[in-house]
This record gives structure tokens, sequence and C-alpha cells, in this order.
């Protein structure tokens, strides 16, 4: 399969266009949640929104590499984008447990940090993403050289206390987390079998050749 | 720190004995009205009827939430496990005919009709906080019949120490009770102590905000303990049995750690990943107009003057 040659300036225009819609789920349902549209838990749906979203965005900057090795499709040109999407909705999702949830109790903030796992594992994730979020520009790929990519396998440990942090949080598993815990032991998967997988494809090719 | 009071009632407010009497007549001549209706074809619709009630004491001095987060805000697996799911998932369930049957360790073990019972006991008004196990409250107009009436009329025996409720298994009318991903075992069931069921809070719920309950909240019958954690309000029940042996309870099989039999509502025993210490009220309006409002969580949820008594030398914690 083959994605359409785009100019430079329309592969510009299109990660630009993946950022404005990326962020339209958070921001619609900030404006909902603002103007008394969503019923019930306002904060509580806004906030999981938010968590939810990051999730999603995570797992398809994580599924960019999968998909050029197995389906030849290469979208390796958008997961920045991705990425820096999962960490603002992260970063909104937090504002929201510190200010409109807790009410900026500290108190009780840094007691359920330190005291409820799924917290920790939270925040733990958070702390694991602001370096990759920092390092998200070419300046840094430039500077940082071979480090760069050793820096960003924390992705790794992030997308699974990400998904830890969501099915802990949850009263009871259901189909929705159960998809998530599938989706995420997948993509981990995959990279345990990238490197023999890689090495016989190219092999192959050798021989062929 | 403020603890529950009943309000003291005028005189002028409590119905006149002539009035209330002519009430259960008016019911009964209502409850032929609405068989004679279902017969005409209305049958299997999430209606609600009007429903009179009469006034109690029981009536916290706090904002009701507003009707339509009650009836779209709600807790019911057998529907669906997201919030909304029972709101709109539950239209094809049939609240009518039904019988709860009450048996076990009874002298005059019994069937009955629902629309029989709410002309038959008194139906009374009771504003109850409701407290989630989840961390949020509300506020509900209530319109129910205190259990220990129901128990007074079946005549428990001596031995019977405990009442477990059942409620309704019903695949084809209710979507969470099928599928692949089922949080729990079908039937729900919860119970009380006897002691806990006889108390006068205890109430069995037949409507809400003055009109019978909708399928989303319990339909046609509910538990309400208004001390006790929202989940051990059981909905749409089918069956209450005296026991001599604690009963079994649906979410202290699924997660015995998390959740105990007694579930009190105490801030200081907090759940094993969350905090009980406060709780968000839910009242309407964005994030800005109110719904956010934190408020700590109250012992025995603000009703510990009435109740505290049940649990005297109690270890709460071991307990939960």
């Amino acid at each position: 399969m083959a994605l359409p040659k785009l100019s430079p300036r329309g592969r510009e225009t299109s990660i630009w266009l993946l950022y404005a819609l990326g962020f339209i789920p958070g921001l619609w349902g900030f404006y909902q949640g603002a103007t008394g549209q969503i019923a019930g838990d306002p904060v509580r749906v806004f906030e999981h929104l938010l968590g939810l979203w990051a999730l999603r965005f995570l797992c398809l900057g994580l599924a960019v590499t999968p998909l050029r090795d197995l389906a030849g499709v290469n979208l390796i040109a958008w997961r920045r984008a991705l990425g820096l999407l999962a960490f603002w909705y992260v970063l909104a999702h937090f504002t929201v447990y510190l200010t409109l949830d807790r009410g900026l109790q500290f108190g009780t903030i840094l007691a359920d940090i330190a005291k409820r796992p799924y917290i920790t594992l939270g925040m733990a994730g958070l702390l694991m993403l602001v370096p990759l979020a920092i390092t998200s520009n070419r300046w840094s790929i430039r500077r940082l050289g071979s480090r760069w990519n050793k820096l960003h396998k924390l992705v790794y440990p992030i997308l699974i206390v990400s998904v830890l942090h969501y099915a802990l949080s949850l009263k009871s598993i259901t189909a929705e987390p159960v998809f998530y815990i599938v989706t995420a032991t997948v993509l981990l998967g995959y990279r345990l079998v990238r490197t023999p997988l890689m090495a016989r494809r190219r092999n192959r090719r050798n021989q062929t050749a | 720190m403020p603890v529950y009071r009943p309000p003291r009632i005028a005189s002028s407010e409590i119905t006149p004995e002539d009035v209330y009497l002519n009430r259960r007549r008016f019911m009964q001549a209502a409850a032929g009205a609405a068989a004679g209706s279902i017969a005409l074809g209305a049958a299997g619709t999430a209606r609600a009827e009007p429903l009179t009630a009469k006034p109690s004491a029981y009536k916290v001095n706090e904002p009701m939430t507003p009707e339509k987060i009650v009836t779209s805000y709600n807790n019911f697996y057998e529907f669906g496990t997201n919030k909304a799911d029972p709101v709109n998932n539950s239209a094809p369930f049939k609240p009518r005919p039904w019988t709860v049957v009450v048996d076990g360790l009874v002298n005059k073990p019994q069937t009955f009709d629902i629309d029989k019972m709410i002309a038959e006991f008194p139906v009374e008004e009771r504003v109850y906080r409701m407290r989630c196990v989840e961390a949020w409250s509300m506020v509900i107009p209530w319109d129910g019949i205190p259990l220990a009436a129901l128990l007074d009329k079946v005549e428990p025996l001596g031995s019977a120490k405990y009442v477990a409720f059942e409620t309704i298994v019903r695949p084809e009318e209710m979507p969470g009770q099928t599928g692949l991903f089922q949080p729990m075992k079908w039937p729900y069931v919860e119970g009380l102590r006897l002691d806990e069921a006889r108390h006068p809070l205890t109430l069995l719920a037949v409507g809400l905000y003055g009109q019978t309950l909708k399928n989303q909240n319990g339909a046609p019958i509910r538990l309400v303990v208004p001390w006790k954690y929202g989940f051990k309000g059981i909905k749409s029940i089918v069956r209450i049995s005296l026991t001599e042996h604690q009963p079994p309870n649906s979410w202290n099989i699924l997660q015995p750690n998390e959740y105990g039999f007694y579930a009190n509502v105490n801030p200081e025993v907090d759940h094993p990943r969350w905090s009980q210490a406060t709780e968000r009220r839910l009242g309407g309006g964005g994030f800005f107009g109110g719904s956010a409002e934190q408020r700590p969580t109250l012992p025995f949820n603000g009703y510990a003057e009435e109740v505290a008594g049940l649990y005297a030398g109690m270890d709460l914690r071991k307990n939960f």
C-alpha cells in the first residue's frame, strides 16, 4: 500500500492539520463541560476524555513503526505530532486533575500520588513524557545523535504505565480497557520480535539478490 | 462537623388521616387505570406514572440534584457499564407486570404484586443523600415503602438474621447481561443485617421526584440505604429472602479487598485505590457553575446520629 506523494509543503500543511484535528476532541469537551452540556459529573467525564485521547495518540505514535515494517505505510512524518499530541493531552489531563478535580488541595494531591498506585503510575508517565516532549525537535535530534534514540525508548515504559494507570483507575475491567491492554501488548510485543524479524527479512533479500 | 438531624415537621404539613386513607383508594384506582393502560398496549415503555407519597420527616436540607442528572447518570451494569448506558439502553425493559417474592425464614412467605404494594403500603417521600463508592454524591427525593413495613407483613422467624436481595435476570431486555465482557455474575445480589433492614431509614423505593421509578433507576422497585455506598442499593428486585447466615453481595464477590458487606460510608476508610475523604456533589451546570464542588464526606453519609448505634463496638476498618 502506498500513500499519495506529498510535496514538502503539502506535508508541512498536513502536519499542522493533524495538530488542529487532534486538539478538537479536547477543545470540544472543554466547551461542552464549561457550558453545562455534559450531564452528571462533567469534571470526571472531561478528565477521562483527555486521558483516553492521550492514550490513543500514544498508541497511534507507536503504531507507525509496525505499519511501516509490515504494511509498507510510512507515517513517520506525522509521528512527532502524534507524540506531542499525546503529551499535551496528558498535561491537560493532569491540569484538570489538579484544578477542577482536586481543587488545588495539594495536601490530598501529594497523598494521592504517594499512596494510590494508579496515580503514582500516571505521574511517572507524565514525568517520563517531559524529556521526550522537550527533545521533540530537529535541533535535539542532531545534538543528541544516537542518544536521542535511546532516550525516546522511554515511550515503551510510558505506554505500560499509561495502560496500567487507566485499567487500575476503573471499578471493573470492561471491553474498553481490554482493547487498550491488547493494543499495548501487541505494539510492545512487536518490538520484541522486530529485530529477528527484520534480520530474517534482510537475509532473505540478500539471498535473492 | 455538621450532623444530619431530621427536621421537625409542622403539624400543618402532616397529611390528615382521612386524606391519607382516601389516598389509598385513589392509588388503587390509579393502579387499576395503569393496569388498564397496559392492557391497551402501553406495555414495555420506560414510562413514569405520577405517584402520591406522604411527606416524611426524613428530608435532607440541601439542594436536590436535578432530576435530569438523577435519571441520566447511573450505575446499573445490567444495562452497560458506562454512566449513560442505563438511560440509553433500558427502554425495552418491562417493569410491569412485576412481582417480588419474599421468602426464607418467615412465617408467611408471600409474592407481592408491585402495583398492589404501592396501593397497600404507606408510600413516603424521603429526601436522602446518595454517596457513590466512586466519590460522587447526589440528593434524591425518593418515594418508597419502609422495608420494615414489608418485613412485618411476612413475619420473620426468630432464626432470621439477614435479608438477601436479588435483581432480575433478563438478558433479552438487559444488554449488559449478554455479550463477551460481562463485569460480574448475574443476578446482582445484595444483603443487609436484619437490624439494618428494619431501620426506619431503609427504604424500598418505588419512585423518585413524585413519579414511579424509571428503568435506569431500578424500576419498579429498588433498595435505598442512605448511610451506605450506592452499590448496596440493589435495583429491579425480584426476591427478598430472610436468612440465618450473611448473604453474598455482588461487589464483594468481585473484589473482596475493595468492597465489603457493610459498605457504610466512611471518610476515614479509603477505597484501596482512591480516597473516600471527599465527594463531588453533582448539581448540574458547567465546570464553573458548581459541578466541581468538592465537599467533605460525612461518617455514615451524615446519618451517624440515627445509625452509628447499629455498629457499636465493631471495628469499621475491618468491617468495611
